[in-house]
């Protein structure tokens, strides 16, 4: 393709998806979710862990503007904060999933057989276990930590793309033109990679997309049961497991980072759902 | 929110008082109580296992030893009904109750005292505290009412070690079964356990000495502390031995148809040092900790403000205890200073493991804030109690660790040849050992205080505060304990007003 | 079909063997020692290795896992460290909870989400469907933990009209028992009937465009004739495909719901027993869930090639 084609292209799309209302909402609220996460990274209202134990527990109030938290820190700062930690353990986590899982997922497809029986019997051996006592189990065997729940949830996601990746890659294999170019004496790995691997790219952006907003769900998971992000690190899941037994005198404390994980997943989800109406229209029918 | 809260709560309290009105002459006469513990206890053995929420159910109630420990924490006579003890303090001779029955309606002997003992003493015992047992040489039985025991060394703390836990007498024929069906003598009998959720008792109407006032009682096993929390202002359950959510008692202080009650427990809470690892082996390190760490923060957030500070491993409320909580007063620039001059003017980089209570995850949270305010960076990682036993007490794999040393009594760990602290000084040791061969008071407690200046002046850990006991029952109860002198909730004496 | 049944079958027997021996190493790697946890800080070097050998701990690797593995075979579970009861007398206790918890949910997320995915493609972008694809997309979107401290908030704190956790145990009469069950049922059942509630609808709306369908329309069948006796029957291939996935879904999610409301379940057990090491609960618990999780699927397979005939010639299904 040729970069003159690329940016009309990329103009259709524009064009097409201006008009859609979950891609652009989905669009907005990731894109401030971004901006948030990069200001936190320089600027935030209060010092992210300075505590200050006499301030603590205050309700929502000009100076706080979500108030402080039971040592007294800045309940927006650290919501702020968190994004980072969410993006960057979930964008982590998807891409060892998609890295691993989408070479796995191409290669049973191209070579079929004993590999792909090996692999396909893998992926049904991931879904067996509970995603989640898995995590649980790994965290207990290398100790709690941001990176442990990184390489839990990634290994989550490599039979995702890899089942994906193998079913589109199937069905690729029996159109005309790779088979022409089969014929034409192409290597698999070269087809793989000059034909299927570009006709599947919509497919799994759009799948990395719903995988980043479970990845963040996760992530916050974990953390809400102790065995993700370590403090005085502010993570979304972990202040709202803070606040549980806050609750009673505090209830503002369980709802801020709650909103801010719901916000973000919903945000992912409309812009995953956008991008598959945009990039592939014969979906659009169902909608 | 906040306003709305405190609104609908109070809408409830009044609610609930107008009921309490109208039932009063059924609470004169209530002669049952339902008790509420933060953790279930794994099995109801007292002699099978370390964790504390088996005594706490079983203590007194259903197991009774020779000796037992009262409120105040002084040896009383349990099973045993007096005993002598031989000039060279080699040989107790106990004399036993007579007529007294075990639940199943066996009797109790001199035979169930030796078999209880030396089966705790055994070579395959799994007793937790075998080393009660250490200066036992022989249990002998010269009639059915008397019991011998001779020691190895003189110990001058055998009659209180023998009101533990884990040394109650059981019986050989229901042993087994202890577990799950705990047979005992004590002034109530184990009806039923409803696993995740209860343990009931009932009275034992055969009991040897005064009989229980109530005739049955239930121990509610209530982890989440807004559950307890909901519950108590419900009228679910009578008392909360020990609230787990320090945050929430002031709304019970509110309340007048509730009693807070903050005792005292054997909990000296501590920031461990590893005194074998690099800087933390130089003496000015380990004090500029202590003066970086400012204990009545640490208080106020992470127990809302419950707890008394402490400047060594003692518990204020013993006569013997020395107050050294001045020895390292709160001072950053000091801190500073101290560092600077042992050489780590540029900062330090310390692991911090934090087991599972919150005054460990709280108090390190804060303590890690206040150390990086004079440049010691703290890596924090929250372990389950399986890797903190095995990485920082067995391993020794760590830094510093927050951990509430909760025995009666326990200075002499610090005189331990393997211990995790990784402290060996030959005076404090030579000092502990003169200690367990004194038995005049006065002398003893002279000891304990140069021990406990020991401790201070070497900065071993930093002394952060005494664990308190957050009691919340009904107004109405008397008897329950305030303190906690060892882990138990005796309700032999307690009564409805 | 016969075929198709032995290879599915032979399948999950390996499946769960590679499971087993999986599980079975990873405990054996897991830092922490069972005698250490039960015996507490004062424990004594000999003391533990009493209780070491008491528990059999003593014995080779490979000697233990077959010992376990010929137990499970043989329904013998084995005895929990920490309780000193045999494990079967846990599960049962616990599952007494956890199945009607589970069972709750999915018949309230399939009670809400069926009709709701229905009414949403006989209405296709009006109002009515807009509406329930947004509460889709919030009930995706909300953390189920979150969703149950949230009705915790509003029912135990601020109404006081249900229990902010705890179970009162099925003997304390089976409506005190049941109240303790309705939140936490009704935070794990939302993200189920939204997710539910999307595939009905976009089944439906596939069914509805379909050639049948269409007859019938044109047979002079009523719309809503249509939608119900055809596209909602045929619709429900794919629904039962995704309830039969969200099982293991709807297990991960009691092990966090259970842990919310402190719920003595099995979701709850398996968690306390990673945490006090009581490995022997661990690995039973943990191959009895993943081989519920592999005989439901392959129970869908089944069901999935009775109920769509086209796929009896041994595929591979989903």
């Amino acid at each position: 393709m040729s970069s003159e084609t690329q940016t009309s292209a990329l103009r259709e799309y524009w064009q097409r998806g201006r008009g859609q209302a979950n891609l652009m909402i989905g669009l907005a609220v990731t894109l401030t979710l971004v901006a948030v996460a990069l200001v936190s990274l320089v600027w935030t209202p209060y010092t992210v862990s300075a505590i200050d134990i006499p301030g603590k527990l205050q309700p929502p109030s000009a100076d706080h503007w979500l108030g402080t938290d039971q040592f007294g820190r800045d309940v927006l700062s650290r919501i702020m904060a968190g994004a980072v930690n969410s993006i960057a353990v979930s964008l982590v986590a998807v891409g060892i999933g998609a890295g691993i899982g989408v070479p796995l997922g191409a290669l049973a497809a191209a070579r079929r057989g004993l590999v792909e029986e090996v692999v396909m019997r893998f992926n049904d051996f991931t879904f067996a276990f509970p995603a989640l006592l898995s995590a649980v189990m790994i965290t207990a065997l290398f100790g709690p930590g941001a990176i442990n729940a990184i390489i839990a949830i990634g290994i989550f996601n490599i039979p995702v793309f890899a089942r994906l990746t193998r079913a589109a890659a199937l069905s690729l294999w029996k159109r005309d033109f790779v088979l022409a170019a089969r014929v034409a004496g192409r290597g698999r790995t070269r087809i793989t990679i000059d034909h299927i691997l570009p006709n599947i790219a919509s497919l799994l952006i759009v799948q990395m997309t719903i995988q980043f907003a479970l990845a963040i769900l996760a992530e916050a998971g974990l953390s809400y049961l102790g065995l993700g992000t370590q403090p005085p690190n502010p993570s979304w899941g972990k202040m709202l497991n803070e606040a549980q037994t806050l609750m009673f005198i505090a209830p503002q404390l369980a709802v801020f980072p709650g909103l801010a994980i719901m916000v973000t997943v919903l945000g992912l989800n409309l812009l995953g759902d956008g991008l598959r109406d945009l990039l592939d229209p014969r979906l659009r029918r169902l909608r | 929110m906040n306003r709305f809260l405190a609104r609908s709560i109070q809408a409830g309290v009044v609610a609930c008082g107008l009921i309490g009105l109208g039932a009063l002459p059924a609470t004169a006469a209530k002669d049952s109580i339902t008790l509420a513990m933060p953790l279930e206890p794994p099995h109801l053995d007292p002699t099978a296992g370390a964790a504390a929420a088996i005594d706490e159910v079983v203590y007194a109630n259903i197991f009774e030893g020779l000796t037992r420990i009262d409120s105040a924490g002084a040896v009383q006579p349990a099973l045993a009904e007096s005993w002598e003890v031989s000039d060279d303090g080699l040989t107790y001779t106990f004399a036993l109750r007579s007529g007294v029955r075990f639940h199943d309606g066996t009797a109790f002997d001199s035979g169930d005292v030796k078999f209880s003992l030396d089966r705790a003493m055994a070579e395959d015992s799994t007793n937790a505290q075998k080393g009660l047992f250490e200066s036992i040489a022989s249990v002998e039985t010269p009639d059915a009412e008397t019991v011998v025991v001779t020691l190895k060394q003189p110990a001058g703390n055998l009659l209180f070690n023998l009101g533990w836990g884990d040394a109650v007498i059981v019986a050989p024929e229901s042993v087994a079964n202890n577990k799950t069906n705990p047979v005992g003598t004590g002034p109530f009998a184990f009806e039923r356990w409803v696993k995740g959720d209860r343990v009931e008792m009932v009275r034992n109407g055969n009991y040897w000495g005064t009989p229980a006032r109530l005739a049955r009682a239930t121990i509610k096993i209530i982890p989440d502390p807004a559950a307890a929390t909901a519950a108590m202002l419900a009228g679910d359950i009578d008392a909360y031995a020990n609230f787990p959510a320090p945050e929430a008692l002031a709304q019970f202080e509110a309340d007048p148809r509730f009693k807070v009650v903050i005792g005292s427990t054997e909990g000296e809470t501590i920031l461990a040092i590893n005194n074998a690892r690099g800087p933390l082996s130089d003496l000015r390190v380990r004090q500029a900790l202590a003066h970086a760490v400012d204990r009545q923060a640490v208080i106020d957030g992470a127990m809302f403000g419950y707890g008394t500070p402490i400047g060594t491993h003692f518990a204020p409320h013993h006569p013997a205890y020395v107050d050294l909580t001045g020895s390292y007063p709160y001072d950053p620039d000091k801190a500073k200073a101290l560092l600077a001059e042992a050489g780590y003017g540029d900062g330090l980089s310390l692991s911090l493991k934090l087991p599972p209570p919150s005054y460990a995850r709280r108090g390190g949270e804060i303590i890690a804030a206040q150390l990086a305010a004079v440049g010691v960076a703290t890596e924090i990682s929250q372990v389950e109690w399986a890797q903190w036993l095995e990485q920082v007490f067995k391993g020794t794999d760590y830094d510093l660790t927050i951990v509430s040393h909760t025995e009666p009594m326990d200075i002499g760990i610090y005189g331990r040849e393997t211990y995790y602290f990784n402290y060996q000084d030959a005076d404090f040791k030579a000092l502990m050992a003169k200690l367990n061969t004194t038995v005049e008071e006065g002398a003893r407690y002279g000891l304990l205080a140069e021990a406990q200046e020991k401790l201070a002046a070497d900065s071993v850990n930093v002394f952060l505060f005494q664990l308190a006991k957050h009691g919340v029952w009904n107004k109405d109860i008397v008897g329950l304990w305030e303190n906690s002198p060892v882990q138990a909730n005796d309700l032999t004496a307690v009564s409805w007003q | 079909m016969a075929l198709f049944l032995v290879q599915r079958l032979t399948a999950l027997v390996i499946t769960l063997l590679v499971a087993s021996l999986l599980v079975f190493l990873v405990m054996e790697v897991l830092p922490g020692d069972p005698a250490a946890i039960i015996l507490g800080v004062n424990a004594r070097a000999d003391t533990l290795a009493a209780l070491r050998a008491e528990m059999g701990l003593d014995r080779p690797a490979a000697e233990r896992y077959l010992v376990w593995l010929g137990g499970l075979v043989t329904g013998d579970l084995g005895r929990s460290y920490t309780y000193g009861v045999p494990v079967w007398e846990l599960v049962g206790e616990r599952i007494g909870l956890t199945l009607p918890l589970a069972l709750m949910a999915i018949v309230l997320s399939t009670a809400l989400a069926i009709p709701l995915g229905v009414l949403a493609a006989a209405r296709r972008n009006k109002p009515a469907d807009v509406g329930v694809m947004g509460f889709t997309q919030l009930g995706i979107a909300i953390p189920n933990f979150w969703f149950a401290m949230l009705l915790i908030l509003l029912f135990a704190v601020h109404w006081q009209v249900l229990p902010a956790g705890g179970f009162a145990g099925w003997d304390a009469g089976f409506w005190p028992a049941l109240k303790t069950l309705i939140l936490p049922a009704v935070a794990l059942a939302l993200p189920q009937a939204a997710i539910l509630a999307r595939v009905t609808r976009s089944s439906v709306l596939e069914t509805l465009g379909e050639d049948f369908v269409r007859t019938a329309r044109a047979k002079g069948l009523s719309r809503r004739a249509a939608l119900w006796r055809h596209a909602v029957r045929n619709a429900l291939i794919p629904v039962v495909t995704i309830m039969g996935l969200q099982f293991s879904f709807l297990l991960a999610g009691t092990i966090i719901i259970e842990n919310v409301f402190y719920l003595p379940g099995l979701g709850r057990l398996i968690f306390q027993a990673i945490a006090q090491r009581d490995l022997i609960v661990v690995k039973d618990l943990v191959i009895l869930l993943a081989a519920s999780v592999v005989v439901v699927n392959f129970v869908v397979d089944l069901l999935y090639a009775v109920l769509d005939p086209r796929l009896r010639g041994g595929q591979h299904v989903v």
